[in-house]
């Protein structure tokens, strides 16, 4: 076997790494079991709608709620259009600064999905790597990650994600939040969910590096890293979706709680739980509009992430079809 | 099994060890103490003699000895932002937060076996499902939101309960503050707890009926059954007692996490316990209060977990056989 290229390597860890999971998804039977079930296929299309709103939100959104020329004081806390005193420009009422709720919540949605998103990623970037490092190398490098995953699994991953924003703030204390806040909070979601995933794909390596075809790509002489990334990682991927899935609806949720407590997006540049905790001020003046919709948008989003998740679960799991 | 017992300790130990080198190496290098101390107009003199005096000169390794020490003598330094002993102000707000994570334990402990006990006896009754909605709603709504909910429904529109704040509380011994011995703590403590017990309750629910499922479809149960037990017995002589070892595990496990989740909280209902105060540090970058929770947190998990650990070890006598092989 001739020494792959760096480009041969990447294209196949970038094919392989999903051909068993996407070949899965391709199978009938998974098909069949979303098909048959109702409640997974609504969750999906609210993902998707999501995913969709925030993607486009610029084109969607009728206001472009953080252009200081557009948005007018005067127009502040407008109720929804079928209360009195609503406006039909605004339908879902504007909040204390007068932006329209509904750009707001489609701004809101894309910070918090991107931080989720790349928050997670870097959690199974770290996952995969320190979880296939650990299994195939074995040892004392083994112990040492593992039990570094077994400290950290004991404290809840919201407060290591606050203590990380504390830290990171303390060391980018230089930079406006504007610049910092995305980084910061993508950190802090990576460094705080990366266990389940090295924890996984250990498991599954252990397993594989005992297997012929590692003994023989072994044999050959190929260097351990491409080994791992070549041979063993493809083979071990597949249960990392799933665990993507769940982690997406628990970093939103993270991000989300960071903003809320204040320690995460400014209010300039609102996520959802940035736009909570405005709304959280105005509550006992009776505007519940500007935190009922960008709360139900954030509890509808993860219940439906968090559906998909199970549903995926359950369905690449053939020991409960 | 006293081989393992001073396994386990000295296990937590080092991990202690580690929570204090993270602590340490925050307090030392995430913002400089001495800034935080001084003005813009201090002469640099006057700095330089500040460093000096506070040992900030000195090898990294004798200033991470001097903070264990310090640590062990419950001295974390200066509060940035109060200029107060650290340890007097966690001290003055351990109550609240205490007070606040054992009701909500209680309340999840208590209502979660409740209703996961009912879940895997009746599994298909209207009640059941709708309890399995409930955790699933319990478990996909964040904390702070569940919070906010609560506040409009029961303090906004109903106006039955306060949204903020610890009510009136009663000095009880030197330190102690109690809000379980005046009607407005009590009134006080309702939707906080149930706030923050919440998402431990579905858990509790969840976990007691899929263990109580489990176990009802094993032998043992069967073979109860054909001896003609009656169901009442079966079900809670039999099937339950088994199912509370893993259910009491998760249970003691979850503490620690109600007390850090106590945090968010304490922050929607404006609490004043330790949580509030590790968050405007966080907000503020005020670093020896994060430093101290920090250290007090996972005392508190390493505590927890061993504890856990070596009970099981007594409960369980396959462990015990596990242990000493």
């Amino acid at each position: 076997m001739p020494t792959p290229t760096p480009e041969e390597v990447k294209g196949l860890v970038g094919g392989g790494a999903g051909s068993p999971v996407i070949r899965k998804i391709l199978d009938s039977d998974i098909l069949h079991s979303f098909r048959s079930s109702k409640l997974t296929m609504v969750a999906a299309t609210i993902v998707f709608l999501c995913f969709f709103g925030a993607l486009f939100a610029p084109l969607i959104a009728p206001f472009d709620p953080f252009d200081p020329a557009k948005v007018f004081l005067s127009d502040a806390s407008i109720p929804p259009v079928w209360q009195q005193g609503g406006d039909p420009r605004f339908v879902i009422g504007t909040d204390d600064q007068g932006r329209d709720m509904f750009s707001a919540i489609l701004y809101g949605l894309r910070v918090s999905l991107a931080v989720g998103g790349l928050g997670v990623m870097l959690a199974a970037a770290i996952g995969i790597t320190l979880g296939l490092v650990a299994g195939y190398m074995g040892g004392r490098i083994d112990a040492i990650i593992m039990r570094i995953a077994d400290v950290q699994l004991t404290f809840p991953a919201i407060l290591i994600a606050l203590l990380i924003d504390g830290v990171a703030q303390g060391l980018f204390r230089g930079l406006p939040r504007e610049q910092s806040a995305i980084p910061v909070l993508v950190i802090s979601i990576g460094l705080s969910f990366w266990v389940q995933y090295a924890r996984t794909i250990r498991g599954s390596t252990l397993v594989e590096k005992n297997k012929d075809y590692v003994h023989a790509a072994r044999l050959v002489g190929l260097p351990a890293p491409i080994i791992m990334l070549r041979h063993v990682l493809p083979n071990v991927i597949g249960p990392v979706l799933v665990i993507l899935t769940i982690n997406l609806g628990l970093a939103v949720i993270t991000e989300a709680t960071l903003s809320f407590l204040g320690v995460g997006l400014p209010p300039t540049q609102p996520s959802l739980g940035t736009l909570i905790s405005i709304g959280n001020k105005y509550l006992f003046s009776g505007d519940w509009w500007i935190v009922a919709f960008p709360g139900a948008t954030l509890a509808i989003l993860v219940l439906a992430v968090n559906l998909l998740g199970d549903w995926l679960r359950d369905a690449l799991n053939p020991r409960l079809r | 099994m006293l081989a393992f017992v001073i396994r386990r300790i000295m296990q937590s130990a080092a991990v202690m060890l580690a929570v204090a080198l993270i602590a340490f190496l925050m307090f030392r290098f995430v913002g400089d103490p001495v800034n935080q101390m001084v003005g813009v107009d201090t002469p640099q003199e006057e700095v330089a003699r500040l460093r000096q005096s506070l040992g900030l000169n000195d090898p990294t390794i004798v200033q991470f000895g001097r903070f264990m020490w310090n640590a062990l003598h419950f001295d974390f330094g200066v509060s940035y932002q109060f200029r107060q002993p650290v340890t007097r102000l966690l001290a003055e707000r351990a109550p609240a937060t205490l007070e606040l994570a054992f009701t909500a334990a209680a309340f999840a402990l208590v209502v979660g076996l409740i209703m996961g006990v009912y879940c895997a006896l009746r599994r298909d009754s209207w009640l059941a499902q709708i309890f399995q909605a409930i955790s699933l709603i319990g478990v996909s709504l964040p904390t702070f939101l569940i919070g906010i909910l609560l506040i409009y429904l029961f303090a906004v529109i109903l106006g039955w309960l306060p949204s903020n704040g610890r009510g009136e509380v009663v000095k009880v011994g030197d330190w102690w503050t109690t809000g379980f011995l005046t009607t407005s703590g009590l009134r006080a403590l309702v939707l906080p707890a149930i706030t923050l017990g919440l998402f431990q309750m579905t858990l509790i629910m969840r976990l007691v009926r899929a263990e109580m499922l489990e176990v009802m479809r094993t032998d043992y149960i069967k073979f109860a059954k054909a001896r003609g037990l009656r169901t009442r017995s079966i079900h809670f002589g039999h099937a339950l007692k088994n199912t509370l070892i893993p259910v009491i595990t998760i249970a003691g496990l979850q503490l620690g996490s109600i007390i850090a989740f106590a945090i968010i909280t304490e922050t929607v209902f404006n609490w004043p316990g330790m949580g509030l105060l590790f968050l405007k540090a966080v907000q503020n970058v005020d670093i020896p209060i994060m430093a101290a929770y920090l250290m007090l947190i996972g005392l508190l998990f390493v505590l927890i977990n061993l504890l856990v650990d070596l009970t099981y070890g007594l409960v369980d006598p396959r462990l015990r056989i596990a242990m000493r092989s």
